[in-house]
């Protein structure tokens, strides 16, 4: 099997965050604060990342205006010839922040929304006043003129503020919105019952894209992540495992996706150790569900097997204790049916009992 | 459809790269690539914000030495693509 070099790399800078919102894509380990690749690791990953064929970089976290080199760290990626991508919730940036970041190169910025109002975004940020300043930065972003992208994470809990969250972001002059309905790793795993999508909204949700999609043709380009419990076929997760992108950890262990560490038998390298290129094509990590030589039935006889390449890898662990079996959201994987019924019940359960993310830990203090 | 007064503009985080790895040249924007072939490098080429798409196909026509029409039929099609992607403005 030929492998390709990557499109793009998601950067998690740091695993700080001044939010805490309960489906947090961090692991639940969280890299500690001293672990954190410097700044000129940073930059020469960034050169390696541009040399192996990555166009698109992300630079994420964790929030990553937690970063004080981020304007160094843009100017760095910009130098590799890397198109850069700010993926922030918008706590951190101040307006003389964000005009550095403009003259620094930064070409874009994906906005996160946690709700379209203050009290329904600053629950679930777990953040107060935290609405407020965001909107005040979007105002900054927009004055700028940045390109700007919304990424409106939605669940059972806001999913009824979406056609807020699409008018808003023609307001703020948006080009893009995510709609991306909670995928449940990690922390959003942990809050399943307070998050799930009832099957009705997830229908809703279809709907109302599709109609945004025709009305707002032109102004406003939709990405759309539904609901994937209430789905027949799974998502063609990371456009395929090893194909397309690759994630660096705030401690630099390189990543087929963000969620691959609850993978338990797999080992990560780190570009402390080992070239990017060599993490790429060589890690084991990588090559572990590269391609379709790993697949089991009923994906290894499905004719949608290089459409979608099983599914998540991670979502088959989480739910099926197996990483190589198929992603039981899809209709042919044999837990198919008792995954909806979850779902169902699921849906039905608490909304107050939310478990926020936690914090990183710092050093750890000197021995006595 | 775009028209022939119509100026074509690149906006802000839209660019065109050459990927030395792939040896293509493509479309930057924001988390989105496209791969440009021949015809779709030279049209976009052309765009500076200042002249008019019909402009643009008369050069594009001398140039390559073909028919301005079949130029501008072909490249309408790309235009309007990227316009519906808004990775393209017209302004009228």
């Amino acid at each position: 099997m030929s492998v390709r070099p990557p499109i793009a790399m998601l950067a998690e800078l740091t695993h700080r965050c001044p939010l805490s919102c309960p489906y947090c894509s961090n692991p639940l380990e969280l890299a500690r604060i001293d672990a954190e690749l410097d700044t000129d690791t940073w930059s020469r990953v960034f050169r390696e990342a541009a040399e192996l064929g990555v166009l698109q970089l992300h630079l994420s976290g964790g929030e990553p205006a937690s970063r004080r080199d981020l304007t160094e760290l843009v100017r760095a990626a910009r130098e590799a010839g890397l198109y850069t991508n700010l993926i922030t919730s918008g706590i951190g940036l101040t307006e003389r922040r964000l005009r550095e970041l403009d003259e620094a190169g930064l070409d874009h910025i994906q906005l996160s929304l946690q709700g379209t109002d203050a009290a329904m975004a600053d629950r679930i940020g777990g953040y107060k006043g935290g609405y407020d300043r965001k909107m005040q930065v979007a105002g900054w972003i927009g004055e700028i003129g940045f390109p700007l992208t919304l990424n409106a994470v939605l669940h059972r809990q806001n999913l009824h503020q979406l056609p807020r969250a699409l008018e808003m972001a023609v307001e703020m002059g948006a080009r893009r919105i995510e709609v991306a309905t909670v995928q449940f790793h990690g922390w959003a795993l942990m809050n399943r019952d307070a998050l799930m999508p009832t099957r009705e909204q997830a229908r809703e949700a279809d709907r109302i894209v599709t109609e945004a999609r025709q009305g707002l043709k032109g102004t406003l380009v939709i990405d759309y992540v539904p609901a994937d419990y209430h789905s027949d076929y799974p998502k063609r997760c990371m456009g395929g495992w090893g194909t397309t992108g690759l994630n660096v950890a705030p401690d630099g262990l390189v990543l087929p996706c963000h969620a691959a560490q609850t993978i338990p038998h797999l080992t990560f390298d780190n570009v402390r150790d080992r070239p990017l290129a060599e993490i790429w094509y060589e890690g084991a990590a990588f090559n572990a569900y590269r391609g379709t030589e790993w697949m089991a039935e009923p994906c290894r006889s499905c004719e949608r097997k290089l459409k979608d390449f099983g599914g998540c890898r991670c979502q088959a662990m989480a739910v099926v204790g197996d990483a190589a079996a198929t992603d039981p959201v899809c209709v042919k994987s044999p837990h198919h049916g008792a995954l909806q019924v979850q779902a169902e019940a699921f849906a039905k359960g608490s909304e107050d009992a939310l478990t926020w993310r936690a914090a990183p830990k710092r050093a750890a203090e000197p021995a006595e | 459809m775009i028209g022939p007064d119509d100026i074509p503009v690149l906006p802000r985080g839209v660019r065109i790269h050459w990927d030395k790895v792939r040896a293509t040249w493509v479309l930057l924007a924001p988390e989105r690539t496209v791969t440009l072939d021949a015809a779709a490098h030279a049209v976009l080429s052309e765009i500076d914000g200042a002249r008019s798409f019909g402009a643009i196909t008369e050069a594009l026509a001398e140039r390559y030495d073909a028919p301005a029409a079949q130029i501008a039929a072909d490249s309408a099609g790309l235009l309007g693509a990227l316009r519906d992607r808004r990775f393209l403005e017209v302004v009228s």
